[in-house]
């Protein structure tokens, strides 16, 4: 290959905003996790590792961590599964179809504090969508602010907004599936659910792995609606971890500690997605060899 | 005999086969509904009066407007349009001035993103240079930690520059988009080689086959990556929230949210008006742009 250093000038507009907005800023995050950094404060002393040990002591950071892993477990696979039926569901040679893959899409292409704020009213008590419905069943609930409720809430909100982009990615694995693997099933006689189970799912893993990541990550993420919808409560019940970092910044102005904190956040994060990602690859090589 | 066994059964498939797409439409209808019928809803509130108790379902939809006792003119007086002018011109919250904002920072950053992130994809996938594949994994890690981690450092970064509270802050950061680099990169090495090196040939440089060959032949992944970047920026929160602090400075999804928390935090029929003014746009150019969706969002999918 002729190497062509002009290759340089053309990455370098590129590659100077990565540095400066994405790489020096998670050095400089790193350089500020080991002070005791206060917005409101002139004196920075450094203070090595302490915020990381503080943190990991910290009862607050841990019941944050604790709502973004139960509302990630649920909301993901949950999505997914609704995604993966509803990307079946329009797969399908149906006039019209492109119509409803449109219209599917729009909660997920919407402004994020809009939605929110429909959403406060969908759940409000007595008045809201849902308990116009449930009032007809004697039942009322402020799902907002009960603390058992608060949490499904969003994460129902979640699969709404969410389906959208998981659909399509699921159709478009599902178009990529060669015609001919399902003549071949149907030709030795299998059922269309049988069909399902050993030709469709095996196809789908690469895209299931990249649904799953990607939809992980936003998940662990999440924080609009906790901000618009919640703030954080009843109880500390919806004190996601990309809201708690952001109360610990912004509202306590603990820069360095909020810091340590989301560099736990970020290595919890590269963590599950690296355990994702060898699972799919056993699960890639345990259907070559039953294929083969 | 067999003839008189068939007609039968093929009409039997015939009306199972009916049967079936009976069912798919209606299931289609029916999500459609429930996906749809929260933004419905926030329409039907929005043309209340605003200063009337909470809308409920039973008195969402006027009953002059129901089909019994029909009354045009009466029906189309139960709509309080005035709400919207009431939203778009009120005097402490600059609605006007949200829009400017957000129509400002999504144009140029957009038109940024594109030109700085097709430049690099260039380089990355038709030219070869030492270390390429190294930096180009950098922009991969990129994405992955996109989130909290940066925010806090990137917030004192413009702070010391002095861009609170300005466009610059607005804007610069969002110039480079590691997706939207991975998203030309794909879509640019599979144009086949033989027109680069005709090119080439003529004696034209790289900058005019990026101009002149690649990107005219890259139309499709331009509208993509454009419409992917709009909406990411038109519905930005939390770095508008952070970098701005005058209502002069605000855009349109951070001062709905100003909105929601001063001014009508219990009036629903005006919280509604303003969503339906912030969602109207987006609705709008998604409707032009939505073929490019799921273009691009199987392009970045699939390897």
């Amino acid at each position: 290959m002729k190497q062509r250093p002009i290759g340089y000038l053309f990455i370098a507009p590129a590659t100077i905003h990565l540095l400066l907005f994405a790489w020096i800023p998670i050095a400089y995050a790193a350089y500020l996790s080991l002070f005791k950094w206060d917005l409101l404060k002139d004196s920075k002393p450094f203070i090595g590792l302490k915020n990381y040990a503080d943190t990991l002591q910290d009862q607050a950071f841990w019941n944050a961590m604790w709502n973004s892993t139960r509302y990630t477990l649920v909301s993901v696979p949950v999505g997914m599964v609704v995604a993966l039926f509803v990307a079946l569901m329009i797969n399908q040679k149906l006039r019209g179809i492109t119509l409803f893959r449109t219209l599917y899409y729009i909660p997920a292409i919407s402004s994020g504090v809009a939605v929110s704020m429909l959403w406060i009213y969908v759940y409000l008590p007595e008045h809201g969508l849902i308990n116009t419905i449930l009032m007809r069943f004697g039942q009322n609930i402020d799902f907002l602010s009960h603390p058992a409720w608060a949490m499904w809430a969003l994460v129902f909100m979640s699969i709404w907004t969410g389906l959208g982009p998981r659909m399509i990615l699921f159709l478009a694995g599902l178009i990529a599936i060669p015609t001919s693997l399902y003549e071949a099933a149907d030709l030795d006689g299998s059922t269309p659910w049988k069909t399902f189970w050993h030709v469709t799912l095996p196809m789908l893993v690469p895209t299931t792995f990249f649904v799953l990541v990607t939809s992980t990550i936003s998940a662990f993420q999440i924080f609009t609606p906790v901000y618009m919808m919640t703030r954080g409560g009843p109880e500390g019940t919806t004190d996601v971890v990309g809201y708690h970092i952001y109360s610990e910044a912004w509202e306590k102005f603990h820069v360095g500690l909020a810091s340590a904190k989301s560099f736990i956040l970020l290595l919890a994060i590269l963590a599950v997605a690296y355990w994702q990602f060898r699972a799919m690859k056993s699960q890639l090589e345990g259907y070559s060899t039953t294929v083969s | 005999m067999k003839r008189k066994r068939q007609l039968p059964l093929r009409l039997r498939s015939w009306f199972v086969r009916a049967l079936r797409v009976v069912v798919v439409y209606a299931a289609l209808i029916l999500l459609a509904v429930f996906l749809l019928a929260p933004f419905a809803w926030m329409v039907l509130v929005s043309l209340h009066p605003s200063k009337a108790p909470i809308p409920t379902m039973q008195t969402l939809w006027p009953q002059q407007c129901e089909l019994i006792g029909f009354n045009p003119t009466r029906c189309w007086e139960q709509f309080h349009w005035e709400n919207y002018a009431f939203v778009l011109s009120m005097p402490d919250i600059p609605v006007a001035r949200f829009f400017f904002n957000s129509i400002v920072v999504t144009t140029v950053v957009v038109a940024g993103q594109l030109l700085v992130a097709s430049l690099a994809a260039y380089g990355f996938a038709r030219l070869t240079f030492k270390g390429r594949d190294f930096i180009f994994l950098m922009f991969l890690l990129s994405m992955m930690f996109a989130g909290p981690v940066t925010q806090i450092p990137v917030y004192l970064m413009v702070r010391w520059f002095g861009w609170l509270n300005t466009y610059a802050a607005l804007i610069v950061p969002g110039l480079g988009s590691a997706f939207s680099v991975f998203l030309f990169r794909q879509f640019f090495a599979a144009i086949p080689k033989e027109l680069e090196e005709a090119a080439r040939m003529d004696g034209a440089g790289d900058l005019r086959i990026y101009a002149q060959v690649i990107m005219p032949l890259s139309k499709a992944a331009l509208a993509t990556a454009g419409a992917f970047s709009f909406f990411a920026v038109w519905t930005d929160f939390f770095w508008p929230l952070l970098a701005t602090n005058s209502m002069e400075m605000r855009t349109l999804e951070v001062g709905l949210s100003v909105f929601k928390n001063s001014y009508g935090a219990t009036n629903w029929p005006l919280q509604m008006t303003a969503a339906v003014v912030v969602m109207l746009p987006l609705l709008v150019a998604f409707l032009f742009t939505q073929r490019y969706f799921t273009k691009g969002i199987m392009l970045g999918g699939l390897k």
